[in-house]
């Protein structure tokens, strides 16, 4: 019997494979993990505290940060609370462009995923594959508001700009474009024995644990529970769309993997039939007070972002600024279950699991 | 807003020209006519506050949920230990129940194993520092019977501790740690009480109230 000592190993916070500042601490026995320990806070930024002293407008840019991936629907779900809480009215117009830009976005978030993931486990030419075609959604998003990443675009009681003419077509060429690049990555990877063989089986877990660990997004239906917040509590105007969630069965990497990519698909016809029902003409800014001041009370809106239930809980005291700004990102909720999947598992399974996880550090710090 | 108000209020006092009495007159009927305004919105608003109550509003749909969910609370676990019950208009009615600080222990258990209740899945947990007492609110979702609620403790300032619902629902761990970590509340039962976002040898916990930054310009 070959005896090992035992080896403490620090893993990022710089580390490619850590999706940004991420860290965790390894206890090693050769090749297998005995204990891990993720050490969180290197982009704390304090945005909850930053928010106190400001008004709701200006807590918008914030949000674009949390979660930089996916901002559009951290937009969302702050102007959302915004609006329930002042019972306001959002324009046709604008909720539908809330909701094609939420979809691209998903769409966007998944491709990032995607390519990074594989990556991590060792193929390069699919993160290319990927960002060539986020790069066109990215584009649609430059036109529509001006930036690439962090986008500013929501407001309470609607959007800031309506579609520069032009790109509602530029929007519905890209739907066709996007369902046949999606052949291309199943033929090109979907189906690849090396790649199968790592994710097959890993970081396993059933439905009672997902629950238990809060996880949301595909994290919890990997494991066949059927929860998609844009369907179980529909908000914005999901109601009026007709689309699947996508389920697991085995709770694995190899689920998590085939959900993704099933997302973006009913993204696509998501947006499809968003193209078709798009209303002519109107306003993209309902009617708003000056100031806004949400009554005093509290309230709790939840979305569905790429990555899970995004929640923002709001105390107001009657005031241009929160009381109490809480945001419930799914990316630090669905992280806990780390330590607990990797014991047992090898260095190797470490980044495949962390990877099929879904986690942007921004979120997970905030 | 305040910024504008000095400005009204100082024009009549930086003007320049006393001896325009025309310009004089019309701007004293303005500051009439604003105080008129003001007097009269703060009437409507104040018989829009006296009136409200008289005019009977339809009990919300979901008020036999929070009937339900209190009563079960009493008798399963103590009649003390439902401090408030009600529902959060600007929430879509969502049920809140203040639980007793001591009870909190056993309504976390009920809530979660009660077969009627089952609410398994614990979705936010926040901490509100309210200056006169800390709160802890669990917003809670039930994955089988689709039904949700908030749940609410509150504590002390001092020596705030709240609890630990980490043995109940996992996901409260890096929650109640966070909580910890930037407002001070302590979760006895809690299994791994650490800092989790600020640095270990952090001096104090920066979402109070009355918190000061050691060097306020950063």
């Amino acid at each position: 019997m070959i005896r090992t000592e035992e080896l403490l190993l620090n893993v990022g916070p710089q580390h490619p494979s850590t999706h940004g500042v991420f860290r965790i601490i390894v206890k090693l026995d050769g090749e297998v993990i005995t204990e891990a320990t993720p050490v969180m806070g290197y982009l704390h930024r304090g945005t909850e505290k930053i928010a106190e002293s400001l008004n709701f407008t200006q807590i918008i840019p914030y949000t674009d940060r949390m979660d930089y991936v996916s901002a559009m629907t951290n937009n969302y779900v702050l102007v959302h609370a915004v609006e329930t809480m002042m019972g306001l009215e959002v324009p046709q117009r604008a909720e539908y462009l809330r909701l094609v830009v939420m979809e691209l976005q998903r769409v966007a978030s998944h491709l990032v995923w995607w390519g990074t993931y594989l990556l991590d486990i060792g193929a390069m030419s699919p993160f290319l594959y990927a960002f060539r075609d986020r790069e066109m959604i990215i584009d649609l998003f430059n036109e529509l508001c001006g930036a690439r990443l962090t986008y500013n675009y929501m407001r309470v009681g609607g959007v800031k700009w309506d579609a520069p003419p032009g790109w509602l077509d530029k929007v519905r060429a890209f739907i066709p474009y996007m369902e046949n690049k999606l052949m291309e990555y199943d033929k090109l990877v979907s189906g690849n024995e090396i790649f199968l063989a790592r994710i097959k089986g890993v970081g396993a877990y059933d439905a009672k644990t997902a629950i238990d660990y809060g996880l949301t997004g595909a994290n919890l239906r990997c494991t066949g529970v059927d929860f998609d917040i844009r369907k179980a509590e529909p908000y914005s105007l999901y109601s009026k769309f007709d689309f699947d969630v996508p389920l697991g069965k085995t709770g694995d990497c190899h689920d998590r993997y085939r959900i993704r990519l099933e997302e973006i698909r009913q993204s696509l016809r998501i947006l499809k039939q968003a193209m078709e029902q798009f209303p002519e003409g109107g306003d993209t800014m309902g009617k708003v007070p000056r100031v806004l001041r949400p009554p005093a009370g509290e309230v709790y809106v939840r979305i569905e972002s790429p990555r899970g239930e995004i929640g923002c809980h709001i105390v107001s005291k009657g005031k241009a600024e929160p009381y109490r700004l809480k945001f419930r990102r799914p990316s630090f909720v669905n992280l806990q279950i780390l330590p607990k999947l990797l014991v047992g598992e090898t260095m190797t399974n470490l980044i495949t699991i962390l990877g099929g996880i879904d986690i942007v550090v921004g979120e997970v710090d905030c | 807003m305040s910024e504008e108000q000095g400005k009204d209020g100082e024009k009549p006092v930086v003007r320049e020209a006393p001896a325009d009495a025309e310009r004089e007159a019309k701007l004293k009927a303005a500051a009439e006519a604003r105080a008129a305004r003001a007097a009269a919105k703060e009437k409507t608003e104040s018989e829009a506050g006296e009136a409200a109550p008289e005019v009977a509003k339809p009990p919300s749909p979901r008020q036999p949920e929070l009937d339900r969910l209190a009563a079960l609370i009493k008798s399963e676990v103590s009649e003390s230990a439902v401090e408030d019950a009600y529902l959060n208009e600007l929430n879509g009615d969502m049920p809140v129940i203040i639980i007793n600080n001591s009870y909190w222990r056993e309504v976390s258990r009920l809530l979660k194993e009660h077969g009627e209740l089952q609410f398994n899945y614990l979705r936010n947990v926040s901490g509100v520092d309210y200056e006169t007492h800390m709160e802890v609110v669990y917003h809670l979702y039930s994955l089988s019977t689709k039904r949700e609620a908030a749940f609410k403790v509150k504590t002390e300032r001092d020596a705030a501790a709240v609890f630990s619902a980490t043995p109940v629902w996992a996901t409260a761990n890096w929650n109640e740690r966070e909580i910890y970590d930037l407002l001070g509340i302590d979760f006895p039962g809690h299994p791994d009480m650490r800092r989790i976002m600020m640095p270990d040898d952090w001096v104090g916990h920066p979402l109070r109230k009355d918190y000061e930054p050691i060097d306020p310009e950063v």
